[in-house]
């Protein structure tokens, strides 16, 4: 894979923390265009792995390269071209939605924030929400909002960590499906962190499987169905996660 | 939109835009901002009207106290506006988005500046016009000197609410109860109702490396002597000027910090 072709390069990242290794010489890439998966149980390292993709957590080691710039060095050059969503970081709860998403079309420096927050409002169905506090808002609609925020510079690249933890199945279904109009229309590359296996076959062309802080299978869904002669994606997280000792595959 | 100029004041407005949003639609936070100002040129204004006709000392300026406790209140209210504004942002877990959006370190710390000096300007105005009426004394009065005392003090307030704002962002929210403490620890030492003389030598020695100290006795010095305090005026700002400059290279550095160690996405309520 080529420079060019891929959104994000990661090698032989690791992060210490005192003596736990919370990554622990991880490579991979993901390529442009794509939606990738990273997986894994609690503790497996995909937190801290997005959090130094997005630039707010220093390696300890190793190199990571998104959108074809240097994350140590030019972090500021790649944070207007890509976005984030996560259900545990909020936007500020007294500010109206409107508020809300004005700041960060500021802070984006978008060129025409108004019309821009109207076609994201009309997008994600949150007109009538609009003038409501953030923190008055139920999950579903929270997730939404959330959304908007993040798809408002239209990013290259969207980091998204359990996208849809905490929503009902049909707001659920919905997210997805927004997700992959984005990428249908825009070409964007989306990587999330997630325990959802329904989601990860429905959306990811690609999976890196984390455990103990390193990849310890990678594939799209069809092939590691296959590798592991199982059905589901659950019945193979779980053939990982359960297996003593991991000595799988690195992802290259 | 994919240009990354290093500061951007688009950005800055955009942080003072999200401050201006939260005040604009709590009436508590802006009731707290006056409230404070207003019961200490209540209480020591009735004080040092009792005091006038029962001490000669304070007869020659009666609103000695009052310019004192006004200009306190400016590098109080100083202080609490930079904490505050980074404090709002933990309270409402929105550093996480903050720390991925192009927002730098340095536009944050400018708008902090700002959203204090709105603040500052929102509790003090009022309270500095309110004394006129009520007790026939106009803090306008000192004439000049009052604008270069402001900024000074603004500048003492910023310095220690930015340290303030660096402890709360390496030690958690722990440490938040520093922007209100602080900043006291600093006040008898600063000679706000008293000569510097008043200390004991070696405090004294203390209380000239504090720039407040100096902005105090220039103020006694125009409503005693009234004489400009040109010299306290230099020295208070040259202190000041690197108090800043070290405050703001602490902030920067712990902000770093938090990159190591990964703060950014653990704060919160």
């Amino acid at each position: 894979m080529t420079a060019t072709a891929a959104a994000i390069e990661v090698e032989n990242l690791e992060k210490r923390f005192a003596d736990i290794r919370a990554v622990d010489g991880v490579s991979f890439t993901v390529r442009r265009g794509g939606t990738t998966a990273l997986l894994g149980g609690n503790g497996a390292g995909k937190t801290t792995t997005l959090s130094i993709l997005l630039g707010i957590l220093l390696p300890t080691g190793g190199r990571v390269r998104v959108l074809g710039e240097d994350m140590l060095t030019n972090r500021h050059r790649v944070l207007p071209r890509i976005n984030f969503s996560s259900p545990y970081v909020d936007l500020p709860h007294r500010l109206t939605v409107r508020e809300n998403l004005t700041v960060y079309a500021h802070l984006y420096r978008l060129p025409r924030p108004a019309a821009r927050i109207a076609e994201v409002a009309r997008q994600f169905a949150i007109g009538d929400l609009m003038a409501r506090p953030a923190g008055k808002l139920s999950a579903g609609q929270k997730t939404r909002v959330a959304l908007a925020k993040a798809l408002l510079n239209e990013p290259e690249l969207l980091m998204l960590d359990e996208p849809t933890a905490s929503l009902d199945p049909d707001t659920a279904d919905w997210v997805r499906s927004s997700f992959q109009d984005y990428q249908r229309r825009t070409g964007a590359t989306l990587l999330l962190a997630s325990h959802n296996m329904t989601e990860v076959e429905r959306l990811c062309d690609d999976v890196l499987i984390m455990k103990q802080g390193r990849i310890v299978d990678a594939g799209s869904p069809r092939m590691l169905l296959d590798r592991y002669g199982r059905e589901t994606m659950e019945e193979v997280f779980l053939d990982i996660a359960r297996r003593p000792d991991d000595l799988g595959s690195s992802a290259a | 939109m994919t240009d990354c100029p290093v500061f951007s004041p688009r950005r800055i407005y955009a942080m003072v835009l999200r401050h201006g949003y939260l005040i604009r639609g709590s009436w508590t936070r802006l009731a707290e901002m006056v409230y404070w100002p207003f019961i200490n040129v209540v209480v020591w204004g009735f004080t040092s009207q009792f005091m006038a006709a029962h001490s000669d000392w304070v007869s020659r300026a009666v609103g000695v106290f009052l310019g004192a406790v006004m200009l306190w209140d400016v590098m109080f209210r100083g202080n609490l506006g930079v904490a505050l504004s980074f404090l709002e942002e933990i309270w409402s877990r929105n550093l996480g988005h903050l720390s991925v959006s192009p927002l730098r370190p340095l536009e944050l710390v400018s708008a902090m500046l700002i959203m204090s000096l709105i603040r500052t300007l929102i509790g003090m105005v009022p309270v500095a016009l309110l004394t006129i009426p009520l007790y026939h004394f106009s803090i306008f009065t000192l004439g000049l000197p009052l604008l270069a005392f402001f900024a000074n003090l603004m500048l003492s307030g910023w310095a220690v609410g930015l340290a303030v704002s660096a402890l709360v962002l390496r030690y958690g929210q722990g440490a938040e109860s520093l922007a209100w403490v602080l900043i006291f620890a600093l006040a008898p030492l600063c000679g706000i109702y008293y000569p510097v003389s008043v200390l004991p030598d070696w405090l004294q020695a203390v209380a000239w490396f504090l720039p407040p100290s100096h902005i105090f006795e220039g103020m006694r010095m125009v409503m005693f002597d009234h004489l400009f305090p040109g010299r306290q005026l230099v020295v208070a700002l040259a202190l000041n000027l690197g108090y800043l400059a070290a405050a703001v290279g602490l902030f920067l550095w712990v902000h770093h910090l938090a990159r190591v160690k990964g703060l950014f996405l653990s704060m919160g309520e």
